[in-house]
């Protein structure tokens, strides 16, 4: 037979060839199928390390507990107790290394999260003590006369005014 | 000297052998085949979200963004709260500013371009907040659609994304029901919640569980019957999102309403 019949055909079983061998240099070894089979389990392994190496940032209480007891258990005999340190001295990251201190959040706005009064008598929001932000003393920090460690209304004043 | 006969027969075995895809040359394992799922971990991850409980603080989104470095003034989040109000005529106003980052501090309903809508207290029967965040669904359609490989499930049962291997086709942000995926403004690939994968595999609870002062958001284990999220999800009334697409979510609502989508 003339080689121009079979010219395709060599040309297809070289294409061929060279998809075969850029897949097996491109795809890694550990590209697969895995635990969740053919439908959902596609996927390189090593990834699943990766997501596992992500930096912790929110340490939780118990972290800020191990060198500020004091003001951890301040907290936890208030009925702020249920907020979490971090919500409002901002993520651990590595301290004390890094950051050194913290810029701690003391603006109306984190405060109104849940004090701002919202007129939802079903829902427990409507039921915290609240706020209307625009009328309840609009220029002030809450922190000038509450006490967020402490926020008992009647004993934070006699405190904050000696 | 080729006949026609020989010739149509040649084109027709080079034709056929081009046509065998290139699948047809990888060896398959029968018992992998078969098996779609293996189950053998001790792990499947689910959430709870108590309903009743939220507020609306959105201290669980700041933890989010941060913890999971998403750009903090970017318009998009891993998790986010809505909040329904329903007033006496069986309107559901809807919003979520923000993803509710800041929280809900006014009682106005942002409605995007429509502006802010005022509802009067008088009017409102009812309303509550409802925090979201991805599903992992045990049949997760955004796997499925993913032409590569990128996005997978794990043995238990979160499903993450491979951000060097995701090609940013898109098809996966199109193919949640639950619009939780969108793409990193960073990485520029899909993004999506992970139920903080880096601190469930530590022994942690996922940062937006840490934050919530009021115990709306909880993790469990749903292999483990001595889990109390576990014996919750058992023993009380829970509802799942879309339940109609089949897509067998694995994050359950407690106190759910017919409004929320």
């Amino acid at each position: 037979m003339k080689n121009h019949v079979w010219r395709p055909l060599y040309i297809a079983l070289g294409l061929l060839a060279f998809t075969l061998l850029m897949r097996q240099l491109i795809v890694p070894s550990d590209f697969g199928t895995h635990e969740q089979g053919y439908m959902y389990g596609w996927h390189r392994k090593s990834n699943e390390e990766q997501w596992k190496a992500v930096s912790v940032k929110y340490k939780t209480d118990a972290r800020c507990r191990e060198c500020h007891p004091d003001n951890y258990n301040d907290l936890k005999s208030s009925p702020h107790k249920m907020i979490s340190c971090e919500n409002c001295h901002g993520p651990n990251y590595d301290h004390p290394k890094d950051p050194i201190g913290y810029a701690v959040d003391r603006s109306r706005a984190l405060c109104i999260r849940c004090h701002s009064l919202l007129p939802y008598p079903n829902n427990i929001r409507g039921n915290i003590r609240g706020i209307n932000p625009e009328t309840h003393y609009a220029p002030a920090e809450c922190v000038m006369c509450h006490i967020p460690h402490n926020p008992k209304p009647m004993r934070q004043k006699r405190e904050v005014r000696p | 000297m080729m006949n026609r006969r020989d010739f149509c027969k040649k084109t027709l075995i080079v034709a056929g052998g081009l046509a065998l895809p290139l699948t047809a040359f990888q060896v398959f394992n029968p018992s992998k085949l078969r098996a779609e799922k293996t189950g053998s971990s001790k792990i499947r991850w689910v959430f709870l979200v108590d309903t009743h409980k939220c507020v609306g603080c959105g201290f669980c989104v700041k933890a989010c963004k941060i913890e999971n470095e998403t750009p903090y003034d970017a318009n998009v989040s891993r998790t986010w709260v809505e909040r329904y109000v329903i007033t006496r005529d069986g309107t559901a106003s809807i919003d979520s500013p923000k993803a509710a980052r800041d929280g809900f501090t006014s009682a106005r309903i942002d409605q995007n371009h429509a502006g802010m809508k005022e509802i009067r207290p008088e009017d409102i029967a009812k309303a509550f907040f409802v925090p979201k965040l991805c599903n992992q669904c045990d049949n997760p359609p955004c796997v499925q659609v993913c032409p590569v490989g990128a996005t997978y499930q794990t043995a238990d049962g979160v499903v993450l994304v491979d951000r060097s291997w995701c090609i940013g086709c898109g098809y996966c942000v199109m193919g949640c029901p639950y619009g939780v995926r969108f793409f990193h403004p960073e990485h520029h690939v899909a993004e999506k919640c992970n139920f903080c994968y880096h601190r469930i595999s530590k022994g942690m609870n996922s940062a937006c569980v840490d934050a919530c002062p009021f115990g709306a958001r909880r993790i469990g284990n749903l292999k483990d019957p001595d889990d109390p999220v576990t014996r919750i999800i058992m023993t009380e009334r829970v509802s799942v999102l879309k339940e109609e697409y089949g897509t067998k979510p694995q994050v359950f609502y407690l106190g759910f309403s017919l409004e929320v989508k």
